[in-house]
């Protein structure tokens, strides 16, 4: 009993640890991109938040191709990658981390954004008259302000990540014990008529995304 | 030291001199007052025009002082307390070394407010709000001290004495400080001497000692 249920558990932990990979990897460039997006007006502003939103769009076989084709073990990058640590990106877990901070990071990006800019100006400049540089002003005034904001961008990330279903399949595969996550493991289970085996991990995403949303309208409603 | 301004910006294009001490600029509301103080900060670029303190070059036709080596005191009408911030570490912000609270914390004293220090602004009335931003502004020894308005949700008599603290201030602290208000009883109690500001352009200066609100 205990066996099957650490079995059915598998590809739930896999989806928590890769979840919670790309919501870290998504944080540092998201929130990176929307500070630029926010500040900054510079050309090709408008075609970086096109780039950025894109996911959100596209079809995922279409946003596959292209880590496979960037990424995968004949492009440069995934040689470089090989060369380094040993391993490919694509058809590992490294990939399927790819893949869900593919889908999470227009998330990241346009809330994140969107926190920030919601901050009153005013308190910006003046700590730059107090003497602040541009990135004290943001680490100390700008960014604090906007937490809550991020914290909730931040938690949908995770949510997004945590179900990720198409970018991960053409990346990182659906291998049995090394690449298939809690949504994989559910297609097949469904697929196979053992709806039994897909009820423990579909009551947990649903459980945390559901909670995760409650959180994100708790943090984002008007005080 | 003198303050030089020579700046245009879209519907402004003024030209006028800040001696050390209080110069009122006085208009209605929309004549480009808040606009110019922001272009001596730095905080909007103008479109061409000169910016100088004494010899340094601030402006001319591009930045040459980045804002946070200005050294300007900017008190914001809306005051631009930080909310997450204590008093004290509003006050501290933009000090630097060991004792920067100890420092803080004898400008919140002297600025009548020291029981604050640990409060957020939240919890400020409007005439301790004025004096944490005054303290703050006053603490990091400003080369120029810019007031857009500060005082004007005031009360008569809370006004009337911050004005009188604010001007005890400038009279020790002498350097080139400018005075946004449309009030002239304002203008007159603080001020030095007054620039007319109008439709973005000046249409006057005068020193105080003129009468220049006398009707």
């Amino acid at each position: 009993m205990l066996r099957r249920v650490l079995m059915d558990a598998a590809p739930l932990l896999l989806s928590f640890e890769i979840a919670a990979c790309a919501t870290v990897l998504a944080a540092i460039l998201g929130i990176a991109v929307a500070t630029l997006l926010a500040n900054v007006r510079f050309p090709g502003r408008d075609l970086l938040e096109t780039l950025f939103s894109a996911p959100l769009v596209m079809p995922p076989t279409v946003l596959g191709y292209y880590v496979l084709v960037a990424l995968g073990r004949r492009s440069f990058v995934g040689q470089a990658f090989e060369a380094v640590t040993g391993s490919s990106i694509v058809f590992t877990v490294t990939g399927a981390v790819v893949a869900a901070v593919i889908g999470a990071l227009p998330l990241v990006v346009k809330s994140a954004r969107t926190a920030l800019e919601e901050v009153d100006p005013t308190l910006v400049f003046a700590a730059r008259t107090l003497g602040a540089p541009p990135l004290r002003a943001l680490f100390t005034i700008q960014l604090p302000l906007a937490a809550r904001g991020i914290v909730a961008a931040l938690m949908l990330a995770f949510a997004r990540s945590l179900g990720d279903f198409g970018v991960t399949l053409m990346v990182a595969g659906n291998i049995p014990g090394q690449t298939q996550t809690a949504a994989l493991a559910i297609y097949d289970a469904i697929e196979a008529h053992r709806e039994h085996d897909a009820s423990l991990m579909i009551t947990v995403l649903t459980g945390t995304c559901l909670g995760l949303l409650y959180g994100v309208g708790k943090l984002t409603a008007r005080r | 030291m003198t303050l030089a301004v020579d700046i245009a910006l879209p519907g402004l294009d003024v030209a006028f001199e800040v001696p050390p001490g209080v110069t009122v600029l006085f208009g209605p509301s929309g004549a480009g007052k808040s606009r110019t103080l922001g272009a001596i900060a730095g905080l909007l670029v103008p479109t061409r025009g000169r910016i100088a303190l004494g010899d340094e070059l601030w402006f001319d036709g591009k930045p040459r002082l980045a804002i946070h080596a200005r050294n300007v005191a900017y008190v914001f009408q809306s005051l631009a307390l930080f909310p997450h911030l204590t008093a004290l570490e509003n006050v501290a912000y933009g000090l630097r070394g060991e004792d920067r609270r100890d420092r803080a914390r004898a400008m919140l004293a002297r600025m009548r407010v020291e029981p604050l220090a640990d409060r957020k602004p939240r919890t400020f009335s409007g005439g301790e709000a004025q004096r944490v931003a005054l303290a703050r502004a006053f603490v990091v020894r400003p080369r120029v001290v810019l007031l857009d308005e500060p005082f004007s949700a005031l009360d008569r008599k809370v006004k009337a004495t911050l004005l009188d603290e604010v001007g005890a201030m400038l009279a020790e602290h002498r350097v080139p400080a400018l005075f946004v208000t449309h009030q002239p009883e304002d203008a007159t109690m603080l001020g030095e001497r007054v620039v007319f500001l109008e439709h973005g352009k000046v249409t006057r200066t005068a020193p105080m000692s003129e009468q220049p609100f006398a009707t």
